[in-house]
């Protein structure tokens, strides 16, 4: 991990006397279409400046007016977290200059946000947890300064204000994260409760999930809260883990060596794995919040909400368990079979007309997950397809393929890019099926292995299955597992 | 009022006869407009009410209006009708400067909804209105394009911040303009130049295209010689705009046909609080005067009560310099308009770029808006202001409760001279002290011209109406009109 590359001295011992205290802010960047204020499109990527308009420019006299689509996603998202949508809300505008901000303020909400007291539900070192989160409000995001890449970028600035004006949810969380595992957990969460109600693609090379931590941290014991750092600039949620903890041993040692932590802005530097300090709190903006007078106060009636809510889908957590009791499977099961939404939607269609349910989660984790991870292919991409799940899954459940034929059947299907139905139809194993023939074998396993059976005969039953590897072994494979089984337990009892 | 003719063709004719008079071809367009280019021509250099005249665009619409009407293709109200945009109006393709340095040579790509609407009825816009900076100002002398001098009365001002779309109707250089109002930026240069200004109510016309200075305060409304005029332009450019999240969905009725309502019945407020010590004699005989007219025609005359009218103006400069300074963030020099040059880093370019782009007045205002703002003192400043802005709102609710007009003065004086007022920011503050109610309210408002001093120079009354009520305004207006011809 990166974030030890670079360690801080503080020892364990002293790291144990304090606890830390972390709180999240995450920015969502909303799937819609155009542009929260205007009707340009939010497409990630075109050429710089052509997604533009006097609205989004902040062009004198251009006026907002709300995506009402906007509002739809993030009432979903809102619901989703738990959060209490307010009837009405009120957009502010946050002062601030900076170039890529073309109005020179952001329409944001400030006092009086769209959604309140939500919380997501992490594992924690001692069971289940409730993160709370303070607060959802929405606002638009700013234009992209480019200070790198032309030929004059040594005394120049350029700016692409195509991202201006996207619309964006901050999710805000209380201060109840104790440790980097923690505050991972709830992005995670997060992240999959944003992809199931399809508000975001939360993706964060373009930016779609951005995420600032503020951590501190207080002797254990205290009430009061340590002072805080806010860490920004962090990419990827295994950085925001290495980040905390980077900062959680930094802010120990700083107090154990008798210093006081400053309250600053720092950035994550993933190369060094630090943080560095970009500004103290006496440089602090002051943002001069006041009520955005363009835009009404945005109403959210109950009829209007109970409307949204209808796109509402069965969410991570709940699907989970109804999938465990459903269909037989581990949590652990669940928990990556339903990673996405798409890909859960998948499994399950494929699950309801398979024999064993639980069968089809058995292979899709064992056989198909670590393939397509090898060969970097996505779960539409791949040469198996579900129906070839499902027959590979059925098959074994009728014994009519051992799992090294099936391993097979998957490595030939990956290697020739063919479904498994085409390659077991070419390749079909020729089973043997002959009962003479497997006793022969079976008697001269029983006859090499005196001990065993002596074993079997002696109450411990299970010894059949070492009998059954062996025979299948023999056969290279070939051997009716189904028909073996009953021929080696009748053998043995004989 | 008529002395100069514009060629023949316009005088004594209403905007919607002069419109019609083009449809049917008796008026020709090309010929209208081009008696008023005539008139700018030899007119604007002393009054300096344009910025910018668009004369081969307009003489190219009108010419193409006449050859409509030859084929006898269907044309708006507005037909031919010259009409001239404050430079705080974007029309794609003319400049608009707002007045100000920092936008010198800005041409938006984009028309507002207001002029829009005008050029669908036909208007012809034959160029841009001086006016104070960023409409800041109530005497036109904060234009960093020189100030408009009254035709009344060339050493005096026309008012402001609209001194340029007053002036140019006052001297027929357009058949009418279009302003904005804040704080009275319409109201009080329509009573010093003498012509009639409208404050539509907040929402009844879309600001898309308005470069904002207060946007929970600023409207855009008409100028024209009659109450009338005045009208027919308001029902063309008020109306829903889905581009203004703050524009109403009501209907707009037939203005001119209200204006034409008789008034007896009408029940009209006068509020004490107008009337007091500040109040220049001879304005406050004026309007009396205009006030027992309508009493003759049969209007109801009631004392009303406004008790928390002084604290309009600190509330007002308080709210509107707020928003001023977020409004006016985006002049930063990054993307259009004036750039300081020579710069070496990013905050210079923008301290430099605003220091020389922005004049006195507006940088005051700035100054004023970012400390009622700021952290610590906004509870005490702006929530505090707008707090005071509901209970002047309640004060017009409960008078029309008993009224269904007021009418005040318009300015406390008539026209004061260029210069006498530039060093002492209060005291030319206390030009709005009448209209800014109005303003914070969200009420519309008409000033009408009742009558002159003995010095020659024009007096108005103010109409205050309760929210859309317009054609309320328009009809009382009216009767003070006739009641000066009569
Ligand atoms: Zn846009």
């Amino acid at each position: 991990m990166t974030a030890t590359s670079v360690s801080t001295s503080a020892t364990t011992a002293a790291l144990a006397k304090y606890e830390p205290v972390i709180g999240l802010e995450v920015h969502v960047q909303l799937l819609t279409t155009t542009k929260a204020f205007c009707g340009c499109l939010t497409r990630f990527g075109s050429a710089p400046n052509t997604q533009i308009c006097p609205t989004c420019l902040g062009l004198p006299g251009a006026l907002p007016v709300l995506n009402k689509r906007a509002v739809e996603f993030a009432v979903l998202a809102s619901t989703a977290l738990n959060c209490e949508v307010r009837t009405r809300s009120v957009f502010a505008r946050k002062n601030y200059f900076y170039p890529d901000s073309p109005k020179g303020y952001q329409i944001s909400q400030y006092d009086q946000p769209l959604a309140e007291h939500g919380w997501i539900e992490v594992p924690s070192e001692n069971g289940p947890k409730k993160i709370g989160i303070t607060r959802l409000h929405m606002e638009e995001d700013a234009g992209k300064s480019l200070h790198e890449g032309f030929p004059d970028s040594a005394t120049k600035s350029y700016v692409d204000l195509n991202r201006c004006g996207t619309p964006l949810v901050e999710i805000v969380s209380e201060p109840d994260i104790r440790t980097p595992d923690e505050a991972y957990e709830y992005l995670t969460r997060l992240k999959e409760i944003m992809l199931y109600t399809g508000v975001s693609d939360c993706n964060m090379e373009e930016g779609s999930l951005r995420c600032d931590a503020n951590v501190s941290v207080r002797p254990r014991g205290q009430e009061k809260f340590g002072t805080k750092a806010e860490v920004k600039n962090v990419n990827s949620f295994r950085f925001i883990r290495s980040a905390l903890e980077y900062e959680i041993e930094r802010q120990v040692e700083v107090l154990e060596s008798g210093g006081r932590v400053v309250q600053e802005t720092r950035s994550w530097n993933a190369a060094e794995g630090r943080t560095f300090s970009m500004r103290s709190k006496e440089e602090a903006h002051d943002y001069r919040y006041f009520p955005e007078p363009d835009l009404p106060p945005l109403m959210v009636s109950d009829a209007w909400k109970r409307e949204i809510l209808t796109a509402m889908p069965e969410l991570p957590e709940a699907r989970r368990a109804r999938m465990v009791r459903e269909y037989e499977i581990s949590e652990q099961d669940a928990q990556s079979l339903t990673a996405t939404r798409e890909f859960a939607d998948t499994f399950e269609a494929a699950a309801k007309r398979a024999k064993s349910p639980r069968r089809v989660a058995n292979l899709v984790q064992s056989e198909l997950m670590g393939r397509l991870r090898a060969a970097g292919l996505e779960l539409e991409q791949s040469p198996v397809t579900m129906d070839g799940v499902v027959l590979a899954a059925d098959l074994a459940e009728e014994g009519k393929l051992s799992s090294k034929q099936w391993k097979q059947i998957f490595d030939v299907a990956f290697e020739k890019g063919e479904d498994f139905g085409v390659v077991y139809e070419r390749e079909k194993p020729q089973q043997i099926s002959d009962t003479a023939t497997l006793e022969k074998m079976i008697d001269e396993v029983i006859a090499a292995n005196p001990k065993q059976v002596e074993q079997y005969r002696g109450g411990k039953k299970t010894v059949a299955a070492f009998f059954v590897g062996q025979v299948m072994r023999a056969s290279k494979g070939q051997a009716n597992p189904a028909l073996l089984n009953e021929l080696v337990v009748k053998k043995l009892d004989a | 009022m008529r002395t100069e003719a514009n060629g023949t063709i316009s005088v004594g004719m209403t905007l919607q006869e002069l419109g019609q008079s083009v449809i049917s071809g008796r008026v020709k367009a090309a010929e209208l407009v081009n008696s008023y280019l005539q008139r700018i021509e030899a007119r604007n250099a002393k009054i300096n009410a344009y910025l910018s005249v668009a004369s081969e665009d307009a003489r190219r619409t009108a010419e193409d209006l006449d050859a409509a009407a030859r084929r006898g293709d269907p044309l708006g109200s507005l037909a031919g009708v010259p009409v001239a945009i404050k430079d705080v109006i974007a029309i794609e393709g003319m400049t608009a400067t707002a007045g100000s340095r920092i936008l010198e040579g800005y041409k938006p790509p984009y028309t507002a909804t207001a002029v829009r609407r005008l050029k669908e009825a036909g208007a012809v816009v034959l160029g841009k209105l001086n006016c104070d900076e960023f409409a800041m100002g109530s005497s036109n002398e904060n234009s960093a394009y020189g100030v408009v001098r009254n035709p009344a009365a060339l050493d005096r001002v026309p008012g402001g911040s609209s001194g340029g779309s007053a002036a140019a109707v006052a001297a027929e250089l357009a058949a009418a303009t279009l302003g904005t109002d804040t704080g009275g930026s319409i109201r009080q240069p329509a009573s010093f130049c003498g012509v009639v200004g409208v404050l539509p109510t907040y929402g009844r016309v879309s600001r898309y295209g308005l470069i904002a200075f207060a946007s929970s305060l600023d409207r855009i409304g008409p100028f024209a010689r009659t109450v009338e005029d005045a009208a027919m332009v308001l029902g063309v450019i008020a109306g829903h705009d889905p581009l203004d999240a703050t524009s109403s969905r009501r209907p707009v009725p037939d203005y001119v046909a209200e204006c034409h309502r008789p008034v007896e019945g009408l029940r009209v407020g006068v509020p004490a609080e107008y009337f007091a010590e500040g109040l220049d004699q001879e304005v406050k005989l004026t309007v009396q005067r205009a006030i027992d007219s309508l009493r003759a025609q049969g209007c109801v005359i009631t004392p009303v009560s406004l008790p928390h009218t002084r604290y309009a103006v600190p509330t007002y400069y308080v709210l509107a310099t707020a928003e001023a300074s977020a409004n006016l963030e985006r002049f930063d020099g990054v993307r259009y308009g004036y750039r300081a040059p020579e710069v070496k880093t990013l905050s210079d370019m923008y301290r430099e770029t605003r220091d020389r782009g922005f004049g006195r007045e507006v940088k005051r205002r700035i100054l004023l808006g970012t400390y009622v703002l700021s952290a610590g003192y906004y509870d005490a400043y702006y929530r505090k202001g707008q707090q005071v802005r509901r209970v002047l709102a309640e004060d017009f609710l409960k008078a029309f409760e008993k009224v269904d007009v007021i009418v005040t003065p318009t300015a406390p004086t008539p026209a004061f001279r260029i210069g006498e007022k530039t060093d002492d920011p209060v005291s030319m503050y206390l030009a709005d002290i009448y209209t800014v109610t109005a303003s914070l309210a969200g009420i519309c408002g008409i000033s009408v011209p009742c009558g002159v001093s003995s010095e020659g120079l024009p007096i108005g009354a103010q109409i205050l109406g309760p929210h859309f009520c317009e054609g309320t305004v328009f009809r009382a207006a009216r009767a003070i009109e006739q009641g000066q011809t009569v």
